[in-house]
């Protein structure tokens, strides 16, 4: 307990490091796998504008990169990394790494969750003549808003478990700093101080999910 | 000039199963709808009915064939063209397909956005729907708050929203239950009579047809097998397909089974007269058969009204000599349809 009350400026340090690589990394990812998700409902065979090498390419290439176990993609894009961010080492490093993961499950989280809108309502707006992109915009992402909500809330806890391998190449946050003061010094106390403020986060997160979710969804 | 005219028209499907044969979903279809119509469609499901309305406002496009809208060929379109004519078709389904992230009004206010109304012009065009419809006080509420009876009319607010000239509606009372269904209907003919706005309505409920249709086709495997007024066809159907539909509402007509029991607990021949407004008078008929010397009984029938106009069936069962009916069946046939049961 001793040692926790000395290390507390690096246990908050280490907190507001895992907020900031979420929270960039929800940003990034969110907004590529939105659009990524978008390009392969769009494009999916008789969908608003349907277009069979578009949406092969697309679908091929999230099935290649996801399955990729991500303490390995780490260490795998890490050139690209080092080209576009600068480094490949650090939080930086790991941000751009998550992003890039995080949007090809964010992206079939947005295609599952967009299916799922009745072909009648796009149907009707069709009838009313309304063209592809104002569908997509104002019927198809308003009808889905809610699982959206849903889908993008698990996502996200599931970054706040990624963050925690930022120490493989450098980086820091909560992780970091559970393995580094926690277990490699026999300190369970600050270990279970981590993950107790691990908890505490994603529980608030999911919690605001289900808020922001029930009151799209008026349930 | 016709609202819509369809000329040969063919709507094919690729085949599920590679190399299989095209599945014609509509089979050299020529209809004409003229303007302030209610053109029904009747027939059973997969008859090709919901498809044919889908190419009348080409959400479908047609296979081969030419249709027009308001003079204007649909099928040499551009789709960028083809939304403004949608634009000026409404359209109502069986499932209402309203928007449920928005309310009674936004839905109402989604065509007139896309049309480009200024803000002014949706909020007073709404309200004024709302207003027709009954529904004016539950303008902020969501269509998951509203029964079915209520979110059709809101799809019928939501059509009607750009003024179009033609509204079509796929089964638009499949899913009611009859009260509402009457409801529905009703307010169709009011959007038929004070704004003149002509309908084609798909169904497989000939109930729909005998309440606010004016023409009818019949459509069995893509094809349109009979059309025409829907006083004619229900009197007299020439097709068996749509003697079916019509048997299903029309009173008076003895099925072979009912025939079977008729013949077994009358004497003498048994006869169906068929009456149509405008034919020889029932007591002309009576009158003859009387003067003939012939003793007749009523055992089955049944008298229609479609539109203010009268027709119906009935069965007599008639017992005299036999050259005596013979030649009073065919006096009376001249004027009447008389059918007798083998």
């Amino acid at each position: 307990m001793d040692r926790l009350i000395e290390l507390q400026g690096e246990f908050w340090v280490a907190a507001v490091e895992t907020l900031y690589m979420v929270g960039l990394t929800l940003l990034f990812g969110g907004i590529a796998g939105l659009l990524l998700g978008v390009a392969l409902y769009t494009t999916r065979p008789g969908s608003l504008l349907s277009n069979r090498v578009v949406y092969n390419v697309v679908n091929v290439v999230i099935n290649f990169f996801r399955p990729i176990p991500f303490i390995i993609f780490i260490a795998a894009v890490q050139p690209l990394s080092r080209v576009v961010v600068g480094t490949g080492i650090g939080n930086n490093a790991l941000i751009f790494a998550l992003s890039l993961a995080a949007s090809f499950a964010i992206a079939r989280i947005v295609e599952q969750n967009l299916l799922t809108v009745s072909p009648g309502v796009i149907e009707a707006a069709r009838s009313m003549g309304a063209g592809p992109i104002r569908i997509l915009v104002t019927v198809v992402i308003p009808e889905a808003l809610g699982p959206l909500i849903l889908g993008y809330t698990f996502v996200l806890v599931a970054i706040v478990d990624m963050t925690a391998v930022a120490g493989l190449i450098g980086g820091g946050g909560l992780g970091t700093f559970a393995q580094v003061y926690g277990y490699r010094q026999f300190e369970p106390v600050i270990t279970w101080a981590a993950v107790l403020l691990i908890v505490v986060f994603v529980q608030g997160v999911q919690f605001l999910g289900n808020w922001l979710a029930r009151k799209v969804l008026r349930r | 000039m016709a609202l819509v005219s369809l000329t040969n028209v063919t709507k094919s499907y690729p085949s599920p199963e590679r190399g299989g044969a095209p599945v014609v979903a509509v089979d050299d279809v020529s209809l004409d709808i003229e303007p302030g119509d209610v053109y029904g469609i009747i027939g059973y499901s997969g008859a090709g009915k919901s498809t044919l309305v889908r190419l009348v406002n080409a959400l479908e496009p047609a296979t081969s064939g030419s249709i027009t809208v308001d003079g204007r060929d649909l099928t040499t379109m551009p789709e960028r063209e083809l939304r403004g004519i949608r634009l000026g078709i409404g359209m109502i389904f069986q499932q209402f397909n309203l928007f449920g992230s928005k309310t009674v009004q936004q839905n109402v206010a989604y065509p007139l956005r896309v049309a480009g109304a200024s803000k002014s012009e949706v909020d007073a065009r709404v309200a004024e729907l709302l207003d027709f419809v009954g529904l004016a006080d539950k303008a902020r509420n969501y269509p998951d708050q509203l029964s079915g009876g209520q979110k059709q009319r809101v799809g019928i607010a939501r059509a009607l929203a750009t003024s179009p000239r033609l509204l079509l509606a796929d089964e638009a009372t499949s899913a009611l239950d009859p009260e509402t269904t009457h409801e529905v209907l009703q307010l169709l003919k009011r959007v038929n009579r004070e704004f003149g706005v002509t309908i084609i309505v798909i169904t497989h409920e000939m109930d729909v047809i005998q309440s606010i249709a004016t023409k009818v086709a019949v459509m069995d495997g893509g094809r349109v097998i009979e059309h025409g007024d829907v006083f004619d066809v229900f009197s007299d159907p020439q097709n068996p397909s749509s003697a079916r539909f019509v048997s299903t509402v029309v009173k008076g007509i003895p099925s072979p089974a009912e025939l079977a029991v008729l013949r077994e607990r009358h004497e003498g021949r048994i006869v169906t007269i068929s009456f149509r407004d405008g034919d020889a008078s029932q007591a002309a008929v009576f009158l003859e058969l009387g003067a003939a010397g012939l003793e007749f009984e009523l055992v089955y029938g049944g008298i229609n009204d479609i539109q203010g106009r009268a027709f119906g069936h009935l069965t007599l069962a008639i017992r005299g000599a036999d050259a005596a009916i013979d030649a009073a069946l065919a006096s009376i046939g001249s004027r009447v349809d008389v059918t007798e049961a083998a």
